[in-house]
């Protein structure tokens, strides 16, 4: 297999000429929005699941609770008496500051996710970095890509630079269908919230409905995150951690 | 290079003062139009003081959604829990007939409500949604006098900022701001979808705020205070939920 039959038909690789010229894979700005978000991820990840934890049910419409039929319930035990789950016992009650936790990560991840949606738009890091170059949008370019990750080839050096296709397109979903969506569903199942913006939640069809959409929605993140780590891992961890940690790229040192 | 790190020395540092000046103000703007929690105090402080500010803003008048009484959840559910005690299965057995509501602070005149002067004011129902901090919800039908008709007759004093309110069951207390407790859809609620208020709902007498979560609408309540400040209540974070590890403020 032989990379240059790869590289070329990528728009989005950087000549490896100007790589070398540049000081910085990764703006500072990217590393310290990328860093938080990754801190409030695993704090919001963590409080949901206990909160989660205290209700494993999960409903659709406006209401729900242990009289009314389940969309599915979660195969485990319970922080509340309230729910039968048949292990017969029940966890130590973790909600307070889960529940803190959860909205002080959630500020802090909005605020921050505030501050690179507009940067990004600004320093023009979405034109370059993230939106796909019109070659790339090709079928014949995504199979390219496809294959390539399927085979769990290691990206090459010139596309420690860059971001292909598949990963752009990634990403701006992330950025703009779920992080939106997260926001949204999670709002929605916020009764003062929605007394002054009913469509929140009459959109989704009701407060359990949005629950139920926000789990679905955490989970898509999670499976992100896993495919995301995955991949830095694939394509050389320490290099990719320096980069986003230092800002410097470059394979020297990996495997040495 | 040396001056540029200088330069950037200097940028940062007005930059960082900026930021605690620019804070220091915000912090006492928000105080000043009471935009503050209680439990602002401690890690998740900044949080909470956020979404109860932001919300505060965002939602003082806004009213709870209303339902279609076909929407009304069959059966209710009755969150599982046991009479208090002795003192009040003896009220129950006669029929709360004894049950008092008491009410004082920074009030004109202090009073004792029976359930029967509660109803004897107008009384209006409200079908709203009662979510759980858990994830469960229901709808029923309210029933009940709005909590600002007893607060007129009383006359709570312009200074007031809190109501603070308190269960039959011991160590069950709670506090809402004045934009709560005036609120249209805050109800002494003594009814429940065209019966009596079950023991099980908080029977028989509920204090029933639909935009907060459940757990600020306290059962069986028995006393409040109307306050300016919620420091010398219990451990002073406003309730007994905050001193439990949960949020003072729950519309969310």
């Amino acid at each position: 297999m032989s990379d240059s039959a790869y590289l070329p038909s990528s728009a989005s690789a950087v000549p490896a000429a100007t790589v070398a010229s540049r000081t910085s894979r990764h703006s500072v700005l990217v590393r310290l929005t990328h860093w938080i978000t990754t801190l409030c991820f695993l704090a919001l990840l963590v409080s949901g699941a206990e909160i989660v934890i205290s209700h494993p049910r999960f409903y659709w419409g406006e209401t729900g609770n242990v009289l009314t039929p389940t969309l599915f319930k979660l195969p485990i035990p319970s922080s509340r008496a309230l729910v039968q789950t048949g292990y017969g016992y029940v966890l130590p009650d973790q909600n307070g500051w889960s529940r803190y936790l959860h909205f002080q990560a959630a500020w802090l991840v909005v605020l921050t996710g505030l501050l690179y949606a507009i940067s990004i738009f600004l320093t023009g890091h979405l034109r370059k970095n993230l939106l796909p170059a019109k070659a790339d949008l090709s079928w014949r370019a995504f199979s390219t890509a496809i294959s390539g990750h399927l085979r769990l080839r290691r990206p090459s050096e010139a596309e420690a630079w860059s971001y292909n296709v598949l990963q752009r397109l990634t990403y701006l979903f992330v950025i703009f269908v779920l992080f939106p969506l997260v926001i949204w569903t999670g709002l929605a199942m916020s009764p003062a919230f929605v007394s002054a913006v009913p469509a929140t939640v009459t959109l989704l069809g009701g407060q359990q409905s949005a629950r139920t959409l926000h789990f679905f929605v955490s989970l898509a993140l999670v499976l992100f995150l896993l495919v995301h780590v995955g991949m830095v891992c694939l394509a050389g961890f320490r290099s990719r951690m320096r980069a986003m940690i230092t800002g410097r790229a470059g394979t020297q040192g990996e495997g040495t | 290079m040396s001056d540029l790190s200088r330069r950037k020395l200097i940028k940062t540092g007005l930059a960082a003062t900026a930021g605690v000046a620019g804070l220091a103000v915000a912090a006492h703007i928000a105080q000043s139009y009471g935009l503050v929690p209680p439990d602002h105090g401690g890690i998740y402080g900044l949080g909470e003081t956020l979404t109860y500010a932001s919300q505060r803003l965002l939602t003082r008048h806004s009213l709870a959604r209303e339902f279609h009484p076909s929407q009304i959840s069959k059966p209710p559910l009755a969150n599982e829990m046991a009479p208090p005690n002795d003192a009040f299965k003896r009220l129950q057995a006669g029929g709360f007939a004894d049950w008092q509501l008491s009410v004082n602070g920074m009030v004109d005149r202090p009073a004792s409500f029976s359930l029967a002067q509660l109803k004897s004011y107008p009384s209006r129902s409200q079908i709203t949604q009662l979510a759980c901090e858990e994830g469960w919800s229901y709808i029923a039908e309210w029933i009940g006098v709005p909590l600002s008709h007893v607060l007129n007759i009383v006359g709570v004093h312009p200074q007031a900022r809190y109501i603070a309110y308190f269960s039959f069951q011991p160590d069950w207390w709670e506090s809402i701001d004045m934009a709560d407790a005036l609120h249209p859809q805050t109800f002494l609620a003594y009814g429940m979808n065209g019966g009596e208020l079950p023991v099980g709902n908080g029977g028989p007498l509920r204090l029933r705020l639909p935009r907060p979560l459940g757990y600020k609408s306290v059962k069986f309540i028995t006393h409040m205070t109307v306050t300016d400040s919620l420091k010398s209540f219990g451990k002073g974070l406003g309730s007994a939920s905050p001193e439990a590890g949960y949020a003072w403020y729950a519309g969310i």
